[in-house]
């Protein structure tokens, strides 16, 4: 086997499917669970909590909606990157990746200014039941940006560097997937936590 | 050139890697981001008019999935994609959701059947 021809099956597992792809959606699969057992825990303590603030007293509405329009667009912005990585067009590449990994950097700047308003409202995580599931939750994905935006940043340098071509799609594409991921967690976390109250 | 550049499973992008399946254009990427920003409109909407309050619940849970499912097939492109990808997926979101049901029933049920055997 030659070099470019073991390179180029260097990652596929015995089904024809690339190694990496498979161990990111088994990833995804379990952070289903983590999620699930999270948002879980909201809902079962939902209305329990003794003393304020309450969801309804301190939850922003229209300011989560931009950071959910945000985010929505940081998805359209990674599949834009993904498709112009694919077609080889490099500059557009960077440009769509610096452009997902700074709308995640929003992303996490509003989350701290809603975190800082909370304590200032008198909400920290030892308040009651609310703030306890709500922090524990929404900062658990607050997490998950943030690494999302450094995997992107790193991309992006690799891109930089020309380190980062057609050749290499795939990395983009698993990138893709953990950062739609994290997307379609605040999907549901925006409607059973904010709107849903 | 249609929507999808290939079948599922057997398309292979010109100097991409092998195993790479076929991926919706540009051009349907934008359309289903426009899709998923005019149902959050709607989601907010929903939670501002007041008329809307007795559907609120169901009609929020329905628009969530309707995103939530848009953007596992297209962006995460499950659609085209191996079905086994699907089942890595699929199998512990159900999961996920049974747990989450069965916690609901099980703290809620509990405490309503418990209601109506005080109130009997």
């Amino acid at each position: 086997m030659t070099h470019a021809a073991h390179a180029a099956t260097a990652h596929h597992t015995s089904m024809g499917l690339d190694s990496r792809k498979l161990g990111l959606w088994a990833f995804i699969g379990s952070e289903c669970l983590l999620f699930g057992s999270l948002i879980s825990t909201y809902l079962v303590y939902k209305g329990r909590s003794v003393v304020g603030p309450y969801p309804h007293d301190i939850l922003n509405i229209p300011f989560t909606s931009v950071s959910t329009f945000d985010l929505l667009m940081s998805s359209l912005m990674m599949v834009l990157a993904l498709a112009a990585v694919q077609r080889g067009d490099m500059k557009w590449g960077k440009i769509w990746l610096f452009s997902t990994a700074l709308l995640g950097l929003i992303f996490l700047g509003g989350q701290v200014i809603e975190f800082t308003e909370f304590v200032h409202k008198g909400l920290t995580i030892s308040t009651n039941l609310f703030g306890c599931t709500f922090f524990v939750l929404t900062g658990t994905h607050g997490a998950h940006v943030a690494v999302g935006v450094l995997w992107l940043l790193t991309l992006w340098v690799r891109a930089l560097q020309g380190k980062l071509g057609s050749a290499n799609a795939m990395t983009v594409e698993i990138t893709g997937l953990y950062w739609h991921f994290v997307d379609v967690v605040w999907i549901v976390i925006f409607t059973v936590v904010y709107l849903i109250q | 050139m249609s929507a999808y550049e290939g079948e599922r499973g057997t398309a292979m992008h010109e100097g991409g890697e092998a195993g790479q399946h076929a991926h919706p254009t540009a051009d349907v990427y934008l359309r289903v981001a426009a899709v998923l920003v005019i149902l959050t409109v709607l989601e907010v909407g929903v939670f501002y008019v007041p008329v809307f309050h007795p559907v609120l619940v169901p009609a929020l849970l329905v628009l969530s999935a309707v995103k939530f499912t848009l953007v596992v097939m297209f962006y995460m492109h499950l659609k085209a994609d191996s079905r086994f990808f699907t089942f890595l997926f699929g199998a512990p979101l159900l999961l996920a959701v049974g747990v989450m049901v069965a916690l609901l029933f099980l703290f809620f049920g509990a405490l309503t059947l418990r209601g109506a055997a005080g109130a009997g």
